[in-house]
């Protein structure tokens, strides 16, 4: 089991503390990732990082420059788990070589698995990447893979080791939050790693949903980093993505018609 | 001694008390049972109304629907039930047939019949006998079979199994085993015979009524029996049967509780796999076992409705242990598959046997009774629904 019984969390009796999110044996206090891209400075990436309260920041190889000046690994703090992502791959072996590239320049072995082979709408390849995904984890790296919101790839994605499964809420850089909630749900219920939606949340309202429905964790990028005041953007999704992993906890009302509180005729009794 | 029990030497694998990490059997192990149960006895009016609304009920949904105050909206459950049955399985039953290979059996389990302890007459049916048997089923209509033992490994061994399933796969469309239960490589055999669907029932998910009902024999382990299911799917077999013996533990709301998360858990482990669940009550037998308290039809109808609504895809199967008139109330809430016509000894199809069941039927109509009877109810009888690719 990834997910605590929704409903159980207010139960007297029940052990209580933390929530924390584990993958690949590693505990995270936090329930939100952030991308790196599309940040205005350093300065404000760095500013966003902090009010977000994040974890997991993940950063592409191909943005990552030691030798440069105010690289982009500057601004992240020594607390967050760096995770190099493996953008611009066509196909499995480029994503391969990037994440041998990253060992090679001593970054962490959790990776980020993106293989987008269209440069327009920057489409997750499922045939590409399980390929990647199952070589990657024979390597020894701790595998997250963003991927289609599709039931089946996700089962196939965990059998081959993945730490998580990272599909889509909508298409990339397109903040319109999670169009494919029919298939989050599905993939959650069949999970048994944490399922991260990774991909199109545009607003604090939608990574809340992710989590009211069991998603463990959120990604997010676009909707921060191009937001008016982005830090103020970052605290927001930390306090949305905190609210609905305690609503997911608590067993949330179900929606229909109109039901009243207290029974019209208690004053009989 | 029977002639036709091959002369394999009996290998002993090891049989660890402990359930494999990362298997549906230790999600069971790890469910929050006290929580639940305490949901259950908690459960108030608006509680089970969320339950019965909720598109993706939860566990603890599920003991909301157990409850006592869920009894008193037995009508609401049924109807709830019933939408979902007619969605997800449309208005048909599969049937099949149980064929007894044989009534030995090294296990002292004190609520069976075949238990070591009892003198009964035994026989194992020669590979012959079994052929004949499954003749006969075929005869009456059967596609889908259930072949069933003892528990003996030197008589009804891996070899003897692997040859009877050999032989009767040509005849039917799907053939599944309800034997001892066996480590993974031999599983793997078993379905490369042709065999593609194993059942075993946990009896009780209570380990101290386990032990106090399994005296003696292999089947006194509770862990290398509750982690069969995960041996088996990781073999390659595609249906599992679960269950538990309604009417061993006085308590029929925790065995409940816990039959539903291992079926969860088996269904998110192995996913291709299509997950059965059973709801058997105990019924007469050689050596007069009596359940403490016996669960009412009432109760089982609950139960029955609350996977139903909890689980909505796995199928449920209802036996020839249960009368007519309640087999044919509940097929229309939420029994996808059934026995008819059965006989619970070893031989007895094809013609007499003196052997002893392994219990006392109750429903004794013929399966072409039963198949009309179905039809009167507007259900059509399913002989065959899979084909071996």
């Amino acid at each position: 089991m990834t997910n605590p019984i929704p409903g159980l969390a207010g139960l007297a009796g029940s052990r209580s503390g933390g929530d924390p999110l584990v993958i690949a044996g590693r505990s995270f206090g936090s329930r939100l990732f952030l991308g790196t891209g599309k940040y205005s400075s350093n300065a404000v990436l760095s500013a966003a990082i902090e009010a977000s309260g994040t974890q997991v920041v993940t950063v592409a190889l191909r943005r990552i420059d030691p030798d440069g000046d105010g690289d982009i690994l500057d601004a992240l703090p020594p607390s967050v788990l760096l995770l190099t992502n493996t953008s611009g791959a066509l196909d499995a072996s480029e994503a391969l070589r990037l994440a041998r590239l990253a060992r090679a320049a001593g970054l962490p072995d959790w990776i980020k698995l993106e293989v987008t082979p269209d440069p327009r709408h920057l489409h997750p390849d499922p045939v590409e990447t399980l390929r990647a995904a199952e070589q990657m984890c024979k390597d020894g790296f701790t595998v997250l893979p963003y991927c289609p919101a599709d039931p089946i790839l996700a089962k196939r994605l965990e059998e081959v080791g993945c730490a998580t499964v990272m599909p889509l809420g909508s298409w990339i850089g397109s903040n319109q939050g999670l169009r494919t909630r029919d298939a989050i749900e599905m993939i959650v219920d069949q999970a048994t790693v944490p399922v991260v939606v990774d991909a199109g949340l545009g607003a604090p309202s939608h990574a809340a949903l992710a989590l009211e429905i069991g998603a463990s964790a959120v990604l997010v990028n676009t909707a921060i980093a191009t937001a008016s005041d982005p830090v103020a953007m970052a605290g927001a999704f930390r306090l949305a993505v905190d609210a609905g992993r305690a609503a997911y906890r608590a067993g949330l009302a179900v929606a229909g018609s109109p039901a009243p509180s207290s029974p019209l005729t208690g004053f009989l009794r | 001694m029977n002639p036709a029990a091959p002369a394999v030497p009996v290998t002993l694998e090891s049989r660890p008390a402990d359930v494999p990490p990362a298997s549906a059997a230790s999600d069971v192990l790890s469910a929050p049972l006290g929580d639940l149960r305490r949901v259950v006895e908690r459960a108030s009016c608006a509680d089970v109304e969320r339950a019965l609304k909720r598109p993706r009920p939860s566990l603890s949904d599920f003991a909301a629907l157990l409850s006592p105050q869920a009894a008193e909206r037995i009508e609401d459950l049924a109807s709830r039930a019933q939408q979902i049955t007619k969605a997800r399985f449309g208005s048909t039953v599969r049937l099949f047939a149980p064929l007894y290979l044989s009534n030995e059996c090294v296990s002292t389990c004190t609520y069976c019949g075949f238990s070591a302890s009892n003198l009964i007459a035994r026989r194992t049916l020669s590979v012959d006998e079994v052929l004949e048997e499954a003749e006969e089923l075929a005869r009456r209509g059967f596609r889908h079979v259930l072949l069933v033992a003892g528990e003996h490994a030197r008589i009804v061994s891996k070899g003897y199994l692997e040859q009877v399933v050999r032989a009767v796969a040509p005849l039917f469309a799907q053939v599944s085993v309800e034997v001892q239960v066996w480590d993974t490589a031999t599983y793997r055999r078993l379905l490369e015979a042709g065999c593609d669907g194993v059942v075993i029932y946990q009896e009780s998910y209570d380990q101290a009524t386990y032990r106090e009902v399994h005296l003696k024999g292999k089947k006194r382990n509770y862990a290398w029996r509750l982690a069969a299911p995960d041996r088996a799917a990781e073999a390659g077999m595609r249906r599992l049967g679960i269950g538990t013996l309604l009417g061993l533990h006085p308590d029929w709301r925790s065995e409940a509780l816990l039959l539903a998360s291992h079926a969860e858990a088996l269904t998110r482990r192995w996913w291709r796999c299509e997950v059965q669940v059973a709801l058997p009550r105990l019924r007469p037998a050689a050596g007069g076992y009596e359940p403490t308290d016996p669960i009412d039809d009432r109760s089982l109808t609950q139960l029955l409705c609350a996977l139903r609504i909890f689980l909505p895809d796995v199928g449920i199967t209802m036996s020839t242990r249960e009368p007519p008139q309640l087999r044919d109330a509940l097929v229309v809430l939420g029994v996808t598959s059934m026995s008819a016509g059965s006989h619970t000894e070893p031989g007895g199809y094809a013609r007499e046997s003196a052997a002893e069941p392994q219990f006392e039927i109750s429903d004794t109509r013929s399966p072409a009774e039963v198949a009309a009877a179905l039809r009167a109810l507007g259900m059509e009888p399913v002989w065959k629904d899979w084909q071996r690719a």
